[in-house]
């Protein structure tokens, strides 16, 4: 199973062991983007290898991954990372969120509430919030230092002056126990209030970027927002169709060239449970899942 | 009815197959040989031994034949493999004037000790397609002569002896490695010229142009360029000396800068360096005009806000590989974060709208 040219999980014992130092400096301090000597690695940078390096420096024989793009399992890239931790690590793989020991995500947090004992791995194209506010590395390093996020207050501000609310729709920023603006690299912000007081480790890991962060079980994680323009995490106003889950976060689908939609589900293990438990949406029908 | 987007694993094992026979091509072709990749392609096998920062002309041939001839692809495939590798120390410091030279130029004396040594280069063809090549056989023999013996003192020197140009400060500090440790700003000289040692030749060539043409310009002379092999030597601490390990083909650079002087040095020239694995020479003057540029805040010249100025936004975008996979991702999907972008563009249209109609 395990391809024995490489060592068990690809990285090397000394770069794991540097990997781990930087993700326990990460979670003790919780939000802190700490700098890793991020290797290259068998895929390209910004395809997940920040996540990939995580999770290879902390899985276990024992573990039973996840992986999952869009909140899907079975899209491209999740598929091609999955593959690529069963023949370097010949670790179990699983689509249930629940029985999963860790998970890979990119873009979404599943919608099963995780438990104790998970580790939820994110892929982070650019780790710096205040990067669009300020492109260099040297400024926004010391704005984090000095709890300098004026600059963040005025963008938010600036948006509810224009547009009447503040129009960041995924990698929505927030801060972490009071001290550190992170950003919780881009899921939907519908996914936000998944961040805060979770039993789960959350870790965050950009490659190309070279840092990594983390959450710790139980860490408070607030939306950034005004009193008088509180945050709402925001999805399509539609049941799904396959499952009728009528508060799970849904991909919109072009169903035909007339431009009809439907809205299914985005987490597919989420969707899939409740069909398999009896739930039905406005289109679901049994005959084309069976097929497959 | 929607059928759920299924077989990805299918689709990636079919979509691989096709790239290896899109790979060999029409098969009634001859297929292509490691050995003649590395004898015929030589300056793309150099560019990606250079941008791939592993000195192997039989693996960058190797990672040529496989990327289908993309070079930046062929460096992916080499950085990818070199990460994997142990490393059993450090090397000493290549004597590139102990160098057995192939070709060394200096655009500032007209002769000078070593002498001028064209080598086997482009400069002075004419760019005229040779139809000949197009059908097999051997050039003509290329004449010979002995090689200058000893070792090619470096026109710096010389510049060096009269003051007339920065010495260049010796320092013995294990220079930082990149490839171990993450970037960190400021970076010093050494490390600066690592990261543009290996970084995009388009990147850096540009870059240079650029300060060629006024942003950041630094009135560069080539005092001297040479290209060729140096012994690369090893302390065994077992053995209390140094053992020659093999050698190494390299290209060197040496700019010689006008100067004149600023609040902390006196008026004297000043160098700009490039140093590139294999016949680089293109990447290696680009490499020094980057470098020197580089060196405004070290010299106290003023910081005038150019691209080549700017460390920062030069090392950070200098990478190859990490240029191309941040780029090419976004062809991976992104409806999640599509789909919340459309959500809002729909809610602030519908509100922009019932605005407009309650004005009227």
């Amino acid at each position: 199973m395990t391809d024995p040219a490489y060592n068990f999980a690809y990285l090397d014992e000394q770069t794991k062991r540097m990997i781990r130092r930087a993700i326990l400096k990460g979670i003790a301090v919780p939000g802190y983007q700490v700098p890793f000597a991020s290797r290259e690695m068998p895929m390209p940078y910004g395809w997940g290898t920040g996540g990939v390096q995580v999770t290879a420096a902390c899985l276990v024989p024992e573990d039973r991954l996840k992986v999952i793009d869009q909140g899907a399992d079975d899209t491209t890239n999740a598929v091609s990372i999955r593959k690529f931790f069963s023949r370097t690590a010949g670790v179990a793989t699983t689509e249930a969120t629940t029985d999963a020991t860790l998970i890979q995500t990119r873009h979404r947090i599943p919608e099963t509430p995780l438990h104790a004992g998970q580790i939820l791995v994110y892929q982070v194209p650019i780790p710096e919030p205040l990067r669009f506010l300020e492109p260099r590395e040297t400024e926004t390093r010391k704005m984090h230092e000095l709890e300098e996020y004026g600059l963040m207050h005025v963008k938010l501000y600036e948006d509810i002056a224009r547009h009447g609310q503040i129009a960041i729709s995924y990698a929505y920023p927030v801060k972490v126990e009071g001290r550190y603006v992170m950003d919780p690299s881009p899921i939907p912000k519908f996914d936000n209030p998944k961040l805060t007081n979770s039993p789960a480790i959350q870790l965050f890991g950009a490659g190309r970027e070279q840092r990594i962060y983390a959450l710790p079980p139980y860490t408070q994680v607030v939306s950034l927002d005004f009193d008088d323009h509180p945050f709402t995490a925001s999805k399509a106003p539609h049941d799904c169709d396959l499952c009728g889950s009528p508060d799970s976060y849904l991909d919109e689908v072009i169903t035909d060239d007339q431009g009809s939609r439907m809205y299914v589900c985005s987490d597919t293990d989420f969707c899939a449970s409740r069909r398999s438990a009896g739930h039905k949406g406005r289109l679901w029908a049994p005959a084309p899942e069976e097929a497959l | 009815m929607y059928v759920a987007v299924k077989g990805g694993e299918r689709a990636i094992d079919n979509a691989h197959a096709w790239l290896a026979e899109e790979r060999r091509g029409d098969p009634g072709v001859t297929e292509m040989s490691i050995d003649q990749i590395r004898e015929q392609l030589k300056l793309a096998v150099n560019r990606v031994m250079a941008e791939g920062s592993l000195y192997d002309p039989d693996l960058a041939a190797l990672a040529i034949k496989q990327s289908l001839g993309d070079l930046i692809e062929a460096v992916f495939l080499i950085r990818a493999y070199r990460t994997t590798l142990p490393r059993f120390g450090a090397s000493n410091p290549v004597d590139t004037a102990a160098m057995a030279i192939d070709r060394r130029i200096s655009a500032t004396f007209k002769d000078l000790p070593g002498g001028q040594v064209l080598g086997p280069t482009f400069d002075y063809t004419h760019r005229l397609l040779d139809f000949k090549l197009a059908a097999e056989g051997l050039p003509p023999a290329a004449a010979t002569a002995p090689a200058t013996p000893g070792p090619v003192p470096h026109v710096t020197d010389f510049l060096n002896r009269d003051g007339l140009i920065e010495t260049a400060p010796t320092d013995d500090t294990p220079p930082p490695d990149l490839t171990r440790e993450p970037l960190e700003l400021p970076a010093s000289r050494a490390l600066r010229l690592q990261a543009i040692t290996r970084g995009d030749e388009g990147f850096i060539l540009s870059l240079a142009y650029s300060t060629q043409r006024g942003y950041g310009r630094t009135h560069a002379f080539v005092g001297e360029l040479r290209i060729g092999r140096v012994a690369v030597e090893m302390d065994i601490p077992e053995l209390g000396f140094a053992v020659e390990i093999g050698e190494v083909e390299l290209t060197e650079c040496e700019t010689v800068n006008q100067f004149k002087g600023s609040r902390t040095e006196p008026p004297q020239f000043t160098r700009g360096y490039g140093l590139v694995f294999g016949q680089s020479e293109r990447k290696a003057i680009a490499m020094s005009l980057v470098d020197r540029a580089l060196r405004w805040q070290e010299l106290g010249e003023d910081y005038i806000g150019a691209p080549a100025q700017d460390e920062e936004f030069v090392l950070s975008h200098c990478d190859n590989i990490q240029a191309t996979g941040f780029l090419e991702h976004i062809k991976l999907p992104h409806y999640v974060d599509f789909q919340a972008e459309l959500q809002m563009v729909r809610h602030l249209r519908a509100e922009a709208t019932a605005l407009a109609e309650a004005a009227e």
